[in-house]
């Protein structure tokens, strides 16, 4: 079914994108502007895509009607948007909620010194369109969350270059929400194809992910390595490796010590750093550990993942590769992972991520839970954050009672947590949950609360 | 001076923490030279230019057309009718105030006629976007200068690499997962010693717990030894076995229930690797057999020097064995026995690098080099990367097109698969042929790609014979070739943009490894090859 359905969204991409209308915008263009992308758009050849055709109104939908949703205007963000600008597309939109640091122009090229401590995603655009005449760059310098359906709902590919796991989930979950099914048929017209690059060092990855048909984010969360914290009592009392020091610094020191207010510890601080530094580099003393660095400290404290230009180069290419291709179906596209590695000569593999049946996230099955009744509710939050699969952040969970709602537990509102915290220590019988009962739950990973249904066991 | 020192560690920080402050260095005293100044050109320039090298010189003769505006993200349209190089040097300079950028406003071939000696200057040269007979000039040249040279090229949906560098030295290779270096197999005596120093059978619960997984293999061989033969556990029976010896010796409560030993639980999960034997990976044996390590001369680089120090000292103090790397994964236990653990490994791996000192300062005496040629900390770090260092070396351009030492078997045997990457190397070499006799490449333009698809097949036909490459490419590539056009879309452009300046990166950095000696990227499955030729 898989290559079918890679197939198939093109198609559907093409006939909605046809369907809008479009904005023909006057000459800035010059002669031989775009000889490169025609060759791929004007020709038919032997490798495309089998709904290809050759014509000359693809670039027009190119420079006047398709739009594109960038996500990130970081390292692989910058990178896509010169991309995308190259190829042809002209109305893109890219969201970042970031200011420019001094650590980012080593990579994020559209950036200048002068330009720290503005919005990205308006230098971004701003660059962008002056630099490549006739392209539209909108900025919206907002978290991804405070934009709605309504916004995302206008795209016809939306890419994302983000360095968060727990937005690619929420971007997912958007997407998915935005499905419609006809008598539990999904309508092709409703997806939105997501691609999705990541970077780590010298490793990344590119993903196609058609919502709905093909393995979405939460699909393959397995792939994604939890992040390291080292245990409590190691940190407390029995440091052995400098990262241990500057954790403790960071975690108990800092909030005891308070050392300069009631500020919480701001890791582009130079100052904080400095003071966790020297805490750290006190407790290393005392303890007999060589290593600890201002450079360490930082990377520890600010959970510092390094980066290079060439590989966010690398994947945004690949990723605005397959923009491309989905766009005009000059090409199948990547069907429907690609993993690069430059450590050691340049390694690729293709592969195609296969759905998970119950997905959480795309699945449409409702999720079990399977607690006996004497459970209590500590054990489903911990099994809701733990559980490979689901690995959710702090999650809400909410039920319906003789007819009313009722919050069981929720983290993010200091008063509610407070009057939530009890029910943790009961157990679901005393809480009054019963068989097959309805639990909602909400969380920073998703954008619609997820249900699941309570299996008592023995 | 110190405020341009700060703010480029803050610039740099991300990239600090992949190659450090000496890779940083290397950068900084790097002088690259690119040939044509194309979209490809110009993105392996800008990342190269934003990690700061420390110049770059474009040579580059053409005059900037529409169509090179289209694709480059360093040209603009005001620019069209200038000479290439400059028009690109402008933007690209623009990236980094830190890189002094320079141009030249003139095809290779004429330098290679008048001036051949210009590109010695360079770090590394890459070319891009060149001819057939451009390429096999240039490559000639920088062969014999001992200069790096990196070929790209972008056409269609294509990208190619081709590195040609004669010897190229790796200390740091960084690999991505290495070995530990314990010795458990054959415990060095201060190591143990150090395990005498415990008596598991009489300690306190807490000490118990907090011992060292390291240190209760250690007991637990010992004990094993003395009842097997001074045999290690060799199968999986026997690694079961060992594994259960251990489990018994978890404390047990009052009612004979084990109690929660981490560390224990630790031992058991090592055991395999734990008992994986010590030895020199083949890679450094090979690097021992070869002419640089046994014939050192005074021209002798000084990783020859180092390698040939470390293979004396396998045969004497190392018994065997190359100088002990001295780091220890972290693992369950307190401090003070952690910390006394790892400095008994950090002691004996100084200790073994002080021999590889003594050896090297023979070594240079004997070449009549004085004894500070090489600095003690690089005689440290070249004993910590013992078992990673790597030496790639490539053919020459000469080798791979000459009809004699054409790598006929790679080719053919690839080929099984007519689909596999290899065949895009044969057209992009057929493409070079059509271009040698037609002065032009297939397709440019729309009247020609039906017409030219013949012209190619011939170009093709005559490639396949002059090597005698007994192999059927298909007529669809030789379409799909035509209907490039030469073209050189930016995504492919940039996706080798990113590849190859990271390669010429680790070539001026010496850190981590190159590709050897082709790489084919295919936009279209995307997918990759990497060929030797």
């Amino acid at each position: 079914m898989h290559d079918g359905a890679i197939q198939q969204i093109s198609m559907c991409c093409v006939s909605r994108m046809a369907v809008d209308g479009g904005h023909r915008d006057g000459g800035c263009d010059w002669d031989g502007r775009w000889n490169h992308v025609r060759k791929f758009l004007e020709r038919p050849g032997p490798f495309t895509h089998p709904d290809f055709e050759p014509s000359t109104e693809s670039l027009q939908f190119l420079l006047e009607t398709c739009k594109i949703l960038v996500i990130g205007a970081g390292g692989l963000g910058c990178e896509l948007l010169k991309n995308l600008a190259l190829s042809g597309f002209r109305l893109i939109h890219v969201v970042d909620m970031d200011i420019i640091d001094v650590s980012n122009l080593n990579r994020q090229f559209l950036f200048r010194p002068k330009d720290v401590g503005r919005p990205k995603a308006e230098v971004a655009a701003d660059f962008i369109n002056s630099r490549i005449p006739g392209c539209k760059v909108v900025p919206h310098f907002k978290k991804i969350q405070d934009l709605d359906e309504s916004f995302y709902r206008q795209f016809h590919i939306i890419v994302c270059g983000l360095d968060s796991i727990i937005a690619r989930r929420w971007m997912n979950g958007m997407l998915i929400s935005l499905l419609s099914y006809e008598d539990g048929v999904l309508d092709p017209s409703s997806i939105i194809p997501l691609i999705d690059g990541g970077v780590e060092g010298f490793k990344g990855n590119t993903r196609v992910i058609l919502p709905g048909m093909t393995a979405c984010i939460d699909c393959t969360l397995e792939l994604y390595p939890p992040q390291i914290n080292f245990p409590m009592c190691t940190i407390a009392s029995m440091p052995r490796l400098p990262e241990h020091c500057i954790e403790y610094a960071r975690i108990l020191q800092w909030p005891k010590e308070k050392p300069f207010g009631d500020t919480s510890l701001d890791g582009d601080n130079p100052q904080h750093i400095q003071w966790v530094f020297e805490r750290s580099q006190e407790r290393a003393a005392e303890f007999n550990i060589t290593g600890v660095t201002y450079r360490l400290t930082q990377g520890v404290v600010k959970r510092i993942i390094p980066a290079v230009a060439s590989t966010n180069a690398v994947i945004a290419a690949a990723c605005a590769t397959e923009v491309f291709k989905i766009a005009t179906s000059a090409y199948i596209p990547l069907n429907n992972y690609l993993v690069f590695n430059d450590v050691d000569g340049l390694y690729t593999y293709t592969f195609e991520a296969e759905r998970k049946e119950n997905c959480s996230a795309c699945s449409q099955v409702p999720q079990d839970l399977q607690f006996p009744p004497s459970a209590k509710l500590q054990e489903i939050l911990e099994y809701l954050t733990e559980n490979a699969s689901l690995q959710m952040k702090s999650p809400a969970i909410t039920t319906t009672l003789e007819g009313k709602n009722k919050t069981l537990y929720l983290q993010s509102v200091k008063s509610i947590e407070e009057r939530t915290r009890p029910n943790l220590c009961k157990t679901l019988k005393e809480l009054g949950l019963s068989d097959g009962q309805e639990l909602a739950v909400a969380d920073v990973t998703t954008p619609q609360t997820v249900l699941f249904k309570l299996n008592f066991t023995a | 001076m110190a405020a341009t020192k700060a703010s480029k560690e803050q610039k740099y920080d991300r990239q600090l923490r992949l190659w450090g402050d000496h890779g940083q260095e290397a950068l900084e005293n790097a002088h690259i030279c690119l040939i044509n100044a194309t979209a490809t050109g110009t993105e392996i320039l800008k990342n190269l230019v934003l990690p700061g090298i420390g110049a770059f010189t474009i040579v580059d003769g053409h005059t900037v057309t529409g169509e090179d505006v289209g694709n480059n993200f360093f040209l603009s349209n005001n620019s069209i009718g200038k000479n290439r190089a400059q028009a690109a040097t402008e933007l690209l300079q623009e990236l980094n105030s830190d890189v002094s950028g320079n141009f030249v406003e003139e095809s290779p071939d004429k330098l290679l006629d008048n001036d051949p000696e210009f590109f010695h200057r360079f770090t590394i040269v890459i070319g891009v976007q060149l001819p057939e007979s451009t390429c096999l000039r240039l490559g000639s040249v920088l062969w014999n200068a001992s200069v790096p040279f990196l070929v790209c090229k972008t056409y269609g949906l294509l990208g190619y690499m081709r590195l040609v560098v004669q010897e190229h030295t790796v200390i740091e290779s960084h690999p991505d997962n290495a070995l530990e270096d314990l010795r458990l197999d054959q415990p060095f005596a201060e190591f143990q010693n150090h395990v005498k120093s415990y008596d598991l059978d009489s300690m306190d619960k807490k000490d118990h717990s907090h011992t060292p997984w390291i240190i209760i293999v250690a007991k637990y061989l010992e004990k094993w030894f003395s009842e097997h033969n001074c045999r290690l556990p060799k199968n999986y029976k026997e690694k079961e076995a060992f594994r259960q010896f251990i489990r018994e010796g978890i404390l047990k409560n009052e009612n004979g229930v084990p109690e929660d030993e981490e560390n224990f639980e630790e031992a058991i999960k090592n055991v395999n690797t734990a008992l994986n034997l010590t030895k020199i990976p083949s890679t450094v044996e090979d690097l021992f057999n070869s002419e640089q390590c046994n014939s050192i001369t005074s021209q002798s680089p000084s990783f020859w020097v180092m390698l040939r120090a470390v293979k004396e000292f396998v045969h004497n103090e190392g018994n065997g064995s190359l100088p002990v790397r001295g780091t220890i994964p972290d693992m369950i236990a307190d401090s003070q026995k952690f910390i006394n653990l790892q400095n008994v490994y950090r002691e004996k791996a100084l200790q073994d690098a002080a021999a590889v000192s003594k050896h090297v300062e023979c070594l240079l005496q004997s070449v009549g080099k004085p004894p500070e040629s090489i600095a003690e900390k690089d005689i440290k770090l070249f004993c910590k990367n013992a078992s990673f260092l790597r030496v790639v070396r490539c053919r020459s351009l000469a080798e791979e097109y000459s009809v004699d030492s054409v790598n006929k078997d790679e080719i053919t045997s690839c080929m099984d698969n007519p689909d596999s990457e290899m065949v895009f190397y044969l057209m992009l070499r057929a493409v070079d042929r059509f271009y040698q006799q037609h002065s032009r490449y297939p397709g440019v333009y729309n009247y020609q790609v039906e017409e030219d698809i013949s012209k190619l097949k011939l170009s093709v036909n005559s490639l396949l014979q002059e090597y005698s490459f007994n192999v059927n490419i298909k007529d669809d590539y030789i379409h799909e070739f035509c209907r490039y056009g030469a073209a050189e879309p930016h995504t492919v452009s940039a996706f080798l943009g990113g590849s190859a300046a990271q390669e010429a990166i680790k070539i001026i950095s010496h850190q981590f490894v190159p590709f050897n000696n082709t790489f084919i990227y295919n936009a279209m499955s995307q997918t990759s090859a990497t060929l030797q030729l």
